[in-house]
């Protein structure tokens, strides 16, 4: 084996290349198309350097680890299978690129379609590259997606958004299937890589769940591959534009699914099973394919049933399970491929001059557009099966080995059966020359056909020469065909592609076959009219029927469960909890307490006492919204207290100073809230979700309790031990903060800003919406105080102001060793800020405000992150602190920390927020028509009393 | 002490889960605070209760420590608690004015105003 760490390039590059032609198109369609063109060409050209090594016989293959832990690796590896793959959808890409550049007309976004395609490719690419199956199955869910953009590039179209719809569904839905059956095939196995998988076709056989794994496979592969009866999304994908339909219907998306039961041919094939099923849905689908084919008046429709007509014909062959069937399979494959996008490109050709498709209204356009003609005739001429084109060999092959079939101990029905696929094959693809070039001159064209610029019909020719040249010089294709079916049979095949066998049975079939196809064609429009008068089931209309049964089944499950009661939902959240929690404490075991009860002196008593009476306060008062609020900080500051007692000093002063924010956001808030709640719940009502709280909350209780009298071994002991020796503080506390788990505060004081321009975000919307106007037209409450900035509080508070900043400095400076730091400091701060706006005034405050609280936020978070990238300068892991003393001397010994400069962060993203946040409420304030007040003081006593008085009415009447 | 924690730990959930099942906007918030307190004390309580044992180190006597991990995300957890009780309540505010109403749940009337001008 070679170094193959090129494979792993060669599919990557599509994806790559899918960037660039969004970019191009600036520069014109040319080069749009020329740039799209690089990264195939460059993989073709790449994927070229490996075919001495592949002809060899050898596998190249290359391992990236991806996710180990799930048996997940971006394997690749390419064998013959896989090399005449990918050299089909490079090459047929290439040709489609070249095809679409002039196909498409100017009001189509190019840039789109490459980059589509491109998608498109790489994922197929992925395919026929993986060797690991989970890989496999996201680049075929990929196919599916990215088939679905190309089929609905016509967005415009609804038959095109329909059939994108339908394909993605049947697909996808088969992908699903698929996913499990690779996955039992893994379990199987004991490994996810198709190589190990590959070679334990025995096991895989004699496994109890080779049946289920078979069915689900083959569910995506019949999807995929348009096998009956699954085989009606391929038909309405024909909505797409005709490059797309050549690229995706000839050498691509459907030949996935045969690629991958070839792929799977030697652990899944070769059982009864897989004969019945196999062989038998690709049988009828051949025959079907084909019967319907002959009778659509579409040029595309045709081409697209006799797609289905060939894919089933490749299944039946990969279905029989014998080697020489597989080598018809293989060279049937590249023979399908030549013809067929031939063929699109002819249709799309026909359809870009003359503006239509439908046959009845073509004819005779063999003298119009003779080059068009001459290419449409070879390629529908090897289709058929005739002699000396390359559809002959393979169809001469095909007919061979369903001549020694035997179905069910009988030796008729399958060659019976494919010979009659084959007179309907014949008969359409003579309808396609006869009806369409052949026939007099029409003078009712939509629009007269001539013969198309040479970039259009260079790629259908090149292909007409390749379906020619390997009719004519089989030995061409021979070693191509060898080591593909050598990988595909897993045996040494030895493939004699010759063009004269003799006169053999399926020389005779095949001369049946013409007599009948040419019968068949002369009597067509009696059978036509037949067939239109018969009834037929519409596939379409019974997947929309299927389609919209599940969503009326998904919509009355969703809205009888997700029916908008929020109070219902989060009772059976509660409820649901306590039953998984109650049912574990019953059935799991619970060891012996081990800690010891810690007495409780008569003082908290007093407090559980007050926490407990306050909530019961606050539940049974919650009706009146002012009165609950005094009540809910009483238990915040009981909490406090606790903290204090249970040795947590920071917790404390944290939860003090955010008590008082809480309780200043609340109050504001309610002011534009109904003060107070009505009385809405019934006895029941309240009776039930009383007891699906006690439910809960003695739930809790019982888990706390069970967990307070037990031991328990944490990682704190670590912290304890480091946080001098590397935090340099002695506040382990503050020191976990700002230096041990600093990653998770930069987090939090993140989300913390984030909350905070939310809030600014949403009052911003709000004031420009319909709630502006409710605000206008708000009255306030006649018995509103006159006095709204009283004197006293005003002098106290700007007294305290320097008082209460010294503080929180203070606290911010001791934090490392002490309790405090940036989260205390920045909320005393914010308090203290707030009280001037509350004892002076919003307008008066703010136009003392020089620092906007947005920008505050930003430095916060710029300062704590460039503190901690300030470690890689040393060369240490992101927030790596590092810390000293300094000795100034008249004071005493001081210590630095980079940790401080983290908290400062902390500090500033702190202050911002909190302010942010009831900066957002006053404006609302404001908004609703609160007088502006300039000076702090609505009564000024240095002024006469009447004068203040009159002028603050005049405000408030404006 | 522990029996006084867990009770208290208990008696807050139960208060906050029996207003989250309220109608209106503003006990909703009020029991949410309610459920903060909870999680917050639960939260403190898994490092185990300790009396007079801060987490400051002391440089000259070998005492015992109360688990400051714990702590430490709970002081963290109580400023964002606090974040998230601002955005409900802009929220609430938010969709009381616009509809002139604070009920939470949602009737018919509104479910048939949502589907208003959406394209099938």
């Amino acid at each position: 084996m070679n170094d193959g760490s090129i494979l792993a390039f060669i599919a990557i590059l599509p994806f790559l290349g899918a960037l660039v032609p969004g970019i191009m198109i600036r520069a014109g369609r040319n080069a749009c198309a020329s740039f799209t063109a690089v990264p195939t060409v460059l993989a073709l050209i790449l994927l070229g350097t490996q075919v001495p090594a592949v002809m060899r016989g050898e596998v190249v293959s290359t391992t990236i680890e991806w996710l180990p832990q799930l048996g997940l690796s971006a394997s690749f590896f390419l064998d013959g299978l896989g090399l005449l793959f990918a050299g089909m959808i490079l090459g047929v890409g290439l040709l489609i690129i070249l095809y679409a550049r002039f196909y498409l007309s100017g009001d189509d976004p190019m840039g789109q379609f490459y980059t589509y395609l491109l998608l498109f490719q790489g994922a197929m690419l992925g395919i026929v590259l993986s060797d690991n199956i989970l890989l496999l199955l996201i680049f075929w869910e990929l196919t599916s997606l990215s088939s679905f953009l190309l089929i609905g590039y016509w967005k415009h179209l609804p038959e095109g958004r329909q059939g994108a719809r339908m394909a993605l569904t049947v697909t996808g839905a088969g992908g699903l299937a698929m996913i499990g059956g690779m996955l039992i095939l893994g379990n199987i196995v004991g490994s996810y890589n198709l190589t190990d998988i590959l070679a334990q076709g025995d096991v895989i056989k004699a496994s109890e769940w080779y049946m289920p794994a078979l069915i689900l496979i083959l569910i995506g592969a019949f999807t995929k591959s348009a096998q009956f009866p699954f085989h009606f999304w391929l038909p309405h994908a024909m909505a797409a534009p005709t490059p797309v339909s050549a690229y995706l219907h000839s050498a691509t998306m459907v030949k996935a699914g045969v690629f991958l039961m070839a792929r799977m041919w030697p652990v899944l094939a070769g059982t009864d099973a897989w004969f019945y099923i196999v062989a038998t849905t690709g049988l009828i689908t051949m025959v079907l394919g084909a019967v319907i084919a002959l009778f659509k008046d579409d040029l595309k429709g045709l081409l697209a049933f006799s797609t289905v007509s060939h894919l089933g014909l490749l299944t039946m062959l990969l279905g029989f399970g014998t080697k020489a069937a597989a080598i018809a399979a293989v060279f049937h494959i590249i023979n399908h491929l030549t013809f067929k996008a031939a063929l699109f490109m002819t249709a799309g050709i026909v359809d870009h001059e003359a503006h239509t498709r439908d046959i009845k209204r073509l004819g005779g356009l063999a003298k119009l557009m003779p080059i068009t003609a001459i290419i449409g005739t070879i390629t529908a001429l090897s289709m058929a099966g005739t002699i000396p084109l390359n559809g002959f060999i393979s169809k001469e092959m095909m007919l061979e080995e369903a001549a020694h079939t035997v179905w069910y101990n009988n030796p008729w029905i399958v060659p019976v059966l494919a010979t009659l696929g084959a007179c309907f094959s014949v008969a359409y693809s003579f309808r396609f020359i006869f009806h369409v070039f052949g026939g007099p001159v029409r003078d009712d064209y939509p629009s007269t056909p001539h013969d198309p610029p040479f970039g259009l019909y260079a790629a259908p020719a090149l292909l007409t020469v390749l379906v020619v040249a390997i009719g004519a010089m089989p030995f061409l294709a021979e070693p191509l065909v060898t080591v593909a079916a050598n990988a595909v049979t897993g045996l040494d095949t030895h493939p004699h592609l010759k063009l004269w066998h003799g006169v053999t049975p399926a020389l005779w079939m095949s001369v049946i076959a013409f007599a009948v196809g040419g019968v068949l064609l002369a009597v067509h429009g009696k059978l036509d009219a037949i067939w239109l008068r018969m009834p037929r089931p519409e596939a379409k209309a019974i997947f929309d029927a299927i389609m919209e049964s599940c969503v009326a089944l998904a919509k009355a499950f969703a809205g009888g469960t997700h029916n908008g009661v929020m109070s219902r939902y989060l009772a059976l959240l509660v409820v649901a909890a306590v039953a998984v929690g109650a049912h574990a404490y019953f059935t799991g075991g619970i060891s012996a307490p081990t800690r010891e009860i810690l007495p409780v002196p008569p003082l908290v008593w007093v407090g559980w006492l007050s926490l407990v009476v306050a909530t019961w306060l606050v539940v049974s008062q919650h009706r009146n919204r002012f009165r609950s609020l005094v009540f809910i900080s009483i238990i915040g500051l009981v909490i406090s207290g606790g903290f204090v007692y249970l040795s947590a000093p920071d917790l404390a002063l944290t939860q003090i100073s955010v008590e008082t924010v809480t309780i200043m956001l609340l109050l504001l808030a309610l002011y534009f809230l109904p003060k107070d709640t009505p009385a809405e719940s019934t006895n029941g009502k309240r009776l039930r979700d009383a007891v699906v709280a006690i439910a809960g909350g003695g739930a809790v209780a019982a888990l706390a309790m069970a967990f307070l009298t037990r031991d328990v071994d944490s990682i704190s002991a670590y912290h304890l031990a480091n946080s001098y020796k590397g935090g340099g503080g002695t506040n382990v506390v503050n020191v976990i903060l700002v230096d041990f788990r600093g990653y998770d505060t930069y987090g939090e004081i993140i989300v913390l800003g984030i909350a905070g321009l939310t809030i600014f975000a949403l009052m911003d919307a709000l004031l420009r919406g319909p709630a502006a106007k409710r605000l206008r037209d708000r009255a306030f409450s006649p018995d509103r105080s006159r006095d709204r900035h009283p004197l006293m509080m005003v002098v106290a508070t700007r007294a305290m102001l320097p008082m209460a900043v010294m503080v929180g400095l203070y606290i911010f400076l001791r934090g490392h060793n002490q309790p405090g730091g940036g989260f205390v400091a920045g909320l005393v701060i914010s308090i203290a800020l707030l009280m001037q706006y509350m004892a002076s005034g919003f307008a008066w405050a703010q136009l003392r405000q020089r620092i906007e609280y947005h920008s505050m936020i930003g430095w916060g978070v710029i300062i704590a992150g460039l503190t901690g990238a300030g470690a890689w300068l040393a060369g240490k892991p992101f927030l790596t602190s590092a810390y000293g003393y300094l000795h100034f001397p008249p004071i005493e010994e001081f210590e630095w920390a980079t940790a401080m400069a983290f908290d400062l962060g902390v500090f500033l993203a702190v202050l911002g927020a909190v302010m942010l946040m009831l900066y957002s409420l006053s404006r609302i304030a404001r908004f609703a028509g609160e007088t502006i007040n300039v000076t702090p003081m609505d009564h000024d006593p240095s002024e006469a009393p009447e004068d203040g008085a009159d002028e603050q009415e005049q405000k408030e009447g404006q | 002490m522990e029996m006084i924690v867990a009770s208290a730990i208990g008696v807050l959930t139960a208060g906050g889960i029996y207003l989250i099942l309220r109608l209106r906007a503003f006990p909703v918030i009020l029991g949410m605070a309610l459920l903060s307190y909870a999680v917050n004390v639960f939260l403190f309580a898994t490092g185990r209760l300790a009396v007079n044992a801060p987490p400051i180190l002391n440089k000259y006597a070998d005492v015992s420590y109360s688990d400051p991990l714990p702590q430490a995300l709970v002081l963290t957890a109580i400023v964002i608690s606090f974040g998230m009780t601002a955005v409900l309540v802009m929220i609430a505010l938010g969709a009381y004015l616009e509809a002139d109403s604070d009920e939470i749940n949602m009737t018919d009337e509104d479910d048939a105003q949502d589907t208003e001008g959406q394209g099938v």
